[in-house]
């Protein structure tokens, strides 16, 4: 007896085919990036990675020349803000709805965290734009600068377009991320772990600290990390937030300073740069680099999640 | 559960197809055209009283003179719209261009200085110290002097530039070249420009006109160039700009006017076909004229059919469309605070729009 | 204060710092939504749904409305779900019949990471590739960029959705005598049904709102429909268009076409919930309907 058909080996291949659609977005991606950054990769070579100008204009005094690197650094310490200010809260919400949530509020509180990622990026950055940067110019960063004014970090008269908003409205946003995952992390622990450390005498906060999150440790690891890979991603919000500088004035020296992401970079001025010359090369190789980047990070992530237990995609996106 | 939802599916999908099949079904005629947000105010009206006129629907999207110089580059607009004329580079990728010229406006400078009304007083030389980072507070000497009757506040100036391609920086760009030596050596004329942010200095980038009018009006303490339509639309306080005639000048239709007058005069424009990276208004000769003042240029190729998507009635939708802007659309400049075209530039203009060809054949104008 | 009583204020001190942890996550949203209710509701209307937009340096003239944007954001939707979702779905059947081998393992792997690209990275992709053959910008183009997107997320939430349908409905089918590939079209896939329609109804909400992708496919304009080679509207664009705008009557447009996008947005994910609220389970009655 035949165990498969012609049509059953047909529709395997048929499947097998589409499924590789994600491969082809890849190489098509990795490829259209990659040729179009060759030019300046070519011209400049290391110092684009290194290098702070961004001068599109030679003048007589100084050639047109591209530098990348405040805009890695910008995507680092805004995605950095995100993680420092976003990981503890989102803990906070996973520890909150397994280990404390009476039964009746954890449906609809993880439900108005989720509600959190179907916002719109675009509404983000206006809500940012009209709403949120005042509360933070008014009553973080002027506080900041007033008192704490000599560090370094707080330098400069705040006017809420700058690194420290951008960092902060990145952390709201990758809040869902990390927290359902740690949620899952922290539920998969099992339950022998909670006993033992209870029969001991242990307080609930002891249990935690000492116990569950100790285990669960890589899980969350692996959470921070896609949490990173998303803050990394973001565009229009920080767009909106960020203030826009250019150059080496957008290499982060301070939280109040204007700055500007790799992704925030290209969505001012990649429209406006004309085909076959040095700049459109150069807004197409930071894409590249964030390309790179964003793959870095999340294969990463991928291979620390998924190590410790399935992950439903998508859904909880 | 299954068959309902394929039931809303369909029912959805019926919807869409048919709304979007009704209205693409009405005869437009269509043109695509990118640029400047400089004369954006201006061209949206026009377009508005063109559509309802002659029933041709011109999207213009305002993305910056950079974007519609790149788009008009790759064949994938009708026409562009820019306050910088080509440069060479530009002229070579997109060879048989036009320049045509639809309408004149000027770069303000606007400021939001809490108790400073509008009128202080800069030159041009002040400006490019400021936004060179050299001034950084809104009472140092430099400004103070030119002050008197003005007590200025011992804050940090942020100083806002467009981050993205713009024409309006070029024109901008254009004027401090010309007011500070030191800035046309390290910084320069161009639509981008690598900023200049010493220690101590901040300055803030924008996307568009819009945006660097919505920063200064939103940030105390802020400094920006902004189109003379979006200043004086919002009510902005602007500065009074010292002129090459020792005077000082506010922005206005009148002082914008005898720019125009006295630099068309004694310049001579080229062809529409010709480079016009010479061109330009700036320090007019009039003792009352405002001093930056520009140009803002349409652009189309000369030889239509090599632009993607071209045929013969979009070409000739085209012709009459920038015939119309050169002669009836002008009357809608003095309301919205841009200067009509002096007959000597609509000449040229006339001159230029007949030479527009699709495969070799003339195009009618009306 | 002993060590126990100190112990328990830590402990007490944690319970209230995690619940104040919610409470910081929530009052972002619940600002966001009264922001947007608040300063977008006063702009609804029908006019406001249905008009395209005016120039706002007209002095007086009403703002119009955001018909466009409303018609262009649909028509994505129903392109990209035409291209999108056969694909996502028939890649997420292989993963989940087929997916035991080093192929499925790194196509798995490569999906994940795309649902995490930066959408700007697409937008530039799609750029490069369609808009700059095709010569124009395009609806097409968008259509392609956003399906960049939902594609990877389709196909991953598929598998998971195909993998919830235990073994042995399968194997009763097979051992019925039916094909495997018709076991999975017309068994395994309708069992799934409920997962695969809220999937895919989430991604259609996750690339409703993407604006980045389509600021350099679409273009964006202030008219109707115009045709597959013509650029076209999207709420999130217009969004985007109008907030950068001095005019207060273009922000206050911005703000209405902010509370529609959020409604769209968020119907699709509540009605996401209420459907999978109620989960149907009719394995076997679906093998007795092949049989008829």
């Amino acid at each position: 007896m035949k165990i498969s058909s012609l049509e059953d080996d047909l529709f395997k291949i048929l499947a097998a085919v589409i499924a590789a659609s994600a491969a082809v977005i890849l190489i098509v991606t990795g490829y259209t990036l990659f040729n179009g950054a060759l030019p300046v990769l070519q011209r400049f070579g290391t110092y684009f990675f290194t290098g702070t100008q961004w001068n599109p204009n030679a003048t007589p005094l100084y050639p047109e020349i591209y530098g990348a690197l405040p805009y890695l650094l910008g995507t680092l310490v805004t995605a950095a803000i995100a993680l420092l200010i976003g990981v503890p809260i989102s803990l906070g919400i996973a520890i909150f709805l397994v280990e404390m949530s009476p039964r009746g509020l954890r449906v609809p509180v993880s439900y108005l965290i989720e509600l959190l990622a179907a916002v719109p990026s675009v509404i983000y950055g206006l809500w940012g734009l009209f709403v949120f940067r005042f509360w933070i110019s008014d009553y973080v960063e002027t506080p900041l600068h007033t008192y704490l004014g000599w560090f370094p970090a707080f330098r400069g008269t705040p006017f809420g377009l700058d690194f420290l908003t951008a960092g902060i409205i990145l952390a709201i946003m990758i809040i869902p991320t990390v927290s359902s995952i740690s949620r899952e992390v922290i539920r998969a622990v099992p339950n022998s772990i909670r006993e033992g450390a209870y029969s001991i005498g242990a307080t609930k906060w002891e249990v935690i600290r000492n116990w569950v999150l100790s285990y669960g440790r890589s899980g969350i690891f692996g959470a921070v990390i896609l949490g990173l890979g998303r803050a990394v991603g973001e565009t229009m919000a920080v767009t909106m937030l960020i203030g826009n500088a250019s150059g080496s004035a957008a290499m982060p020296t301070s939280l109040f300073k204007p700055g500007q992401t790799m992704s925030s970079l290209i969505a001012n001025g990649f429209l406006e740069s004309s085909p076959g010359t040095l700049l459109y090369s150069a807004y197409i190789s930071v894409g590249l680099l964030l390309l790179l980047l964003s793959l870095l990070i999340n294969v990463i992530a991928q291979v620390m999640v998924t190590r410790i237990f399935k992950v439903k995609g998508g859904a909880v996106e | 559960m299954n068959r309902k939802i394929a039931i809303a599916i369909i029912a959805i999908v019926i919807v869409v197809v048919g709304v979007f099949a009704y209205l693409y079904l009405s005869p437009t005629m269509t043109l695509v055209g990118s640029g400047a947000t400089f004369p954006y105010p201006l061209l949206s009206v026009m377009i508005s009283h063109y559509a309802q006129e002659t029933n041709v629907h011109v999207t213009y999207d305002s993305v910056g003179s950079g974007g519609g110089i790149a788009a008009l580059e790759s064949k994938i607009v009708d026409f562009a719209a820019s306050d910088a004329p080509l440069g060479a580079t530009d002229m070579a990728k997109a060879p048989g261009s036009l320049h045509i010229p639809e309408t004149i406006g000027a770069v303000t400078i606007a400021y939001n200085v809490p108790g400073i009304p509008t009128g202080l007083n800069l030159t041009g030389k002040a400006i490019a110290d400021i936004f060179a980072g050299n001034v950084t507070m809104w009472n140092d000497a430099e400004i103070q002097n030119l002050n008197p009757n003005t007590t200025l506040p011992a804050k940090n100036i942020v100083t806002v530039h467009r981050s993205d391609g713009s024409g309006t920086t070029f024109i901008f760009t254009g004027y401090l070249s010309a007011s500070s030596p030191a800035w046309n050596n390290s910084v320069g004329q161009g639509k981008s420009v690598n900023w200049p942010s010493p220690p101590g200095s901040t300055s803030l980038g924008a996307i568009g006109n819009n945006l660097v009018a919505q920063d200064v009006n939103n940030t105390q303490y802020t400094i920006g160039y902004v189109e003379l339509a979006y200043a004086l639309q919002n009510g902005f306080t602007v500065a009074a700009i010292q002129n090459p005639s020792g005077n000082w000048i506010m922005p206005s239709l009148s002082t914008i006017q005898l720019a125009v007058q006295s630099a068309a005069a004694s310049t001579g424009l080229p062809a529409g076909n010709a480079s016009w990276a010479n061109v330009n208004l700036l320090n007019a000769h009039d003792p009352q004229a405002y001093p930056i003042v520009s140009f803002t240029y349409l652009l189309v190729y000369q030889e239509l059919n090599v632009t993607s998507g071209m045929t013969h009635d979009r070409a000739e939708a085209l012709v009459k469309f920038l015939w119309w802007v050169v002669h009836d659309g002008q009357q809608y400049s003095p309301g919205l605070e841009y200067v009509k075209l002096p007959a000597n530039v609509v000449q040229t203009d006339e001159a230029t729009i007949q030479s527009i060809t699709f495969n070799r054949q003339h195009l009618p104008t009306s | 204060m002993t060590s126990y009583t100190y112990r328990k204020f830590k402990n007490r001190l944690f319970f209230v710092l995690c619940l104040g942890c919610v409470i910081i996550a929530v009052v972002p949203l619940v600002s966001i939504l009264f922001e947007v209710i608040a300063r977008g509701a006063p702009q609804l209307s029908l006019q406001f749904l249905t008009q395209p937009p005016q120039p706002p340096s007209l002095p007086g003239q009403p703002a119009g409305g955001i018909g466009p944007a409303i018609q262009g954001t649909l028509i994505l939707i129903v392109l990209t779900s035409l291209i999108g979702i056969p694909i996502g779905v028939m890649s997420g059947v292989f993963l989940a019949e087929y997916g035991n081998n080093k192929y499925a393992a790194v196509t798995r792997t490569i999906n994940d990471v795309l649902t995490e690209f930066p959408s700007i990275v697409v937008g530039i992709t799609v750029f490069l590739a369609v808009v700059l053959s095709l010569g124009h910008f395009s609806p097409i183009a968008g259509a392609v960029a956003l399906s960049f997107i939902l594609i990877p997320i389709v196909a991953r939430t598929t598998e998971e959705s195909l993998k919830l349908v235990p073994n042995s409905t399968r194997e009763a089918s097979l051992a019925l005598g039916v094909r495997r590939w018709r076991t999975i079209v017309s068994v395994v896939l309708p069992e799934a049904g409920s997962g695969l329609v809220t999937g895919s109804l989430l991604a259609v909400a996750r690339i409703a709102g993407e604006t980045a992708p389509l600021i350099m496919t679409i273009l964006g304009s202030q008219y109707f429909f115009q045709g597959f080679n013509q650029p076209m509207d999207a709420l999130p664009l217009r969004i985007w268009r109008d907030v950068t705008s001095p005019y207060p009557s273009q922000i206050a447009q911005g703000w209405g076409a902010a509370l529609v996008l959020i409604l769209v947005v968020l119907s699709l994910n509540i009605g996401v919930r209420v459907a999978t609220a109620r989960r149907s389970n009719g394995a076997h009655a679906r093998l007795g309907e092949i049989r008829k």
